[in-house]
């Protein structure tokens, strides 16, 4: 992190604090320095490297998780403000040896190339699906009074949040749309 | 990053005497710009007071037709709320034309009016900013402004306000409930926002340590006939080249009410009063707008790199003006 030869070496108590949180359904509990982010609690706390670290400013949405079962960027969010709350990770989605609806559709599309973003993209995209099915409008939302159709278009603006440096947005667009259309 | 303490006040009156108590606290929100600004070492608080818990995250219907917001309550809760959508469209569109769905779930009412700029010399440390560090110059003035202000600005300070709800807000001549250390109050949104002069650094008329609390949004009939219109580089997910929001309330042709409130221009959410006037009371016509756009912009000031702004701002009143006309 920037901000010049601040980072504590050690952890003093008074900077620091003691955070139980629901992780994929089983309750963790840690001491944090009050600066971990959530997403560098996840990776270098609680060993769960799913979630990807790739601007660290809330740009580029690849830390993108499930608080309380809405999406965030993990890196705008200090671990120490989800004491008590829960958080579902890419892990989480599914079982061990499972894939989720939208998992499968991810792969069925080629949805990815490279891979950084999936996980974000996969989280977003769970969430996302939640907002519509609430009847939540969007940017490109006609009618802000009647539910919106899950158009391409409305697809494209519920994920703006994610960036995909392969370029991987018409299967993404394509794997949202199926999983969305056989829930 | 500076180390920093955390508390989690119990009420609002523990929250502001903490921060009354602690020169370099400041409160949390959805963090969205304050944790980035910790991270670019451009905030460094050492107490982080944690409001996001307090009981401000409802949304009420006032005996009077108006809307309370609480301040914690969410902008993608705000933009789905069905009175909002079907009473203040304008609001509804300023919220959902704003950052990302991820963002929007965890940005809050009072943190979004009180975002700072994101003037990208503001933004880096190695650049002289007097916002930022008040005596140290401003880069941006001869630097790289396309994206800074046309309207208002100083010597001093070229940045503008980023927040699109704060454009809204202010077309709807919106009251921010706010409490500090003698209590809470009542600030008009006009008079919460100040133009840069020789105090950039202080952007609002608020003391330090007060909250927001809440916004109120008064009866305004015709803002089921509002919009809210913006220009991006892209497609989604930036903040505004231009932005525009419009109420109009038409008797026949006849311009009865109109407000308009610009953003991306000036250091302030821009009420555009004087287009107001010429637009009252006129039959209303596309050429009319473009008077009107032309009367509020006269005192326009484009720097090197943004002359665009005031035939962009122009432009998108005239179509904003002209869909709500036909309607």
């Amino acid at each position: 992190m920037q901000g010049g030869g601040e980072n504590a070496t050690t952890i003093d108590e008074r900077h620091s604090s003691r955070v139980t949180v629901e992780v994929n359904g089983a309750s963790r509990e840690v001491t944090l320095d009050n600066r971990t982010t959530l997403l560098d609690a996840l990776r270098e706390h609680l060993d769960l490297t799913g979630a990807k670290k790739g601007c660290d400013h809330g740009q580029c949405g690849s830390c993108t998780v499930l608080l309380d079962g809405r999406r965030v960027k993990s890196c705008l969010v200090f671990a120490v403000t989800v004491d008590g709350r829960s958080v579902v990770t890419v892990e989480g989605l599914a079982g061990p040896d499972e894939l989720s609806p939208l998992q499968a559709a991810f792969i069925a599309h080629d949805a990815f190339q490279c891979g950084y973003c999936t996980p974000g993209q996969l989280c977003s995209a769970r969430g996302m699906l939640d907002e519509v099915s609430r009847g939540w409008p969007s940017a490109v939302t006609g009618d802000l009074n009647t539910p919106a159709k899950l158009t391409d278009a409305e697809i494209r603006e519920r994920m703006a949040g994610n960036l995909c440096r392969c370029a991987a947005y018409p299967h993404i667009v394509a794997a949202v749309r199926q999983t969305a259309a056989s829930s | 990053m500076k180390a920093f303490r955390y508390h989690r006040p119990a009420d609002v009156a523990e929250a502001v005497a903490v921060l009354a108590a602690e020169p370099q606290a400041a409160y949390l929100g959805g963090g969205t710009n304050l944790v980035d600004l910790m991270k670019l070492g451009v905030q460094r608080p050492d107490v982080l007071v944690d409001v996001t818990r307090l009981p401000l995250d409802t949304v009420e219907e006032l005996p009077d037709g108006g809307l309370r917001i609480g301040a914690t309550v969410r902008n993608s809760d705000l933009a789905a709320h069905p009175v909002v959508r079907r009473d203040y469209p304008v609001l509804a569109r300023a919220l959902l034309a704003a950052a990302s769905g991820q963002l929007r779930n965890m940005a809050t009412t009072g943190g979004n009016l009180l975002q700072r700029t994101r003037c990208v010399y503001f933004q880096d440390t190695s650049k002289a900013c007097n916002k930022r560090e008040p005596g140290s110059g401003c880069a941006a003035l001869h630097g790289q402004n396309r994206d800074l202000a046309v309207l208002d600005w100083s010597e001093q300070c070229v940045a503008t306000h980023p927040s699109d709800l704060a454009v809204a807000l202010a077309a709807l001549d919106t009251v921010v409930e706010v409490h500090d250390a003698d209590g809470p109050r009542d600030v008009r949104i006009a008079d919460l926002y100040r133009s840069p002069g020789t105090h950039p650094e202080r952007e609002t008329t608020l003391a330090r340590g007060a909250l927001i609390t809440a916004v109120r949004l008064p009866p305004l009939p015709a803002a089921r006939r509002s919009t809210y219109l913006k220009v991006r580089d892209r497609a989604s997910f930036a903040f505004a080249a231009g932005s525009v929001a419009a109420v109009l309330n038409l008797d026949g042709d006849v311009v009865r009410d109109v407000r308009l409130a610009y953003g991306a221009v000036a250091h302030r959410p821009w009420r555009a009063y004087r287009a107001e006037e010429e637009l009252r009371g006129r039959p209303f016509s596309p050429e009319l707008a473009a008077r009107a756009a032309d009367a509020e912009l006269a005192e326009a000031r484009p720097l090197r790199h943004n002359g665009f702004k005031v035939p962009l701002t122009r432009a998108i009143t005239v179509r904003a003006l002209t869909e709500l006309a036909s309607s």
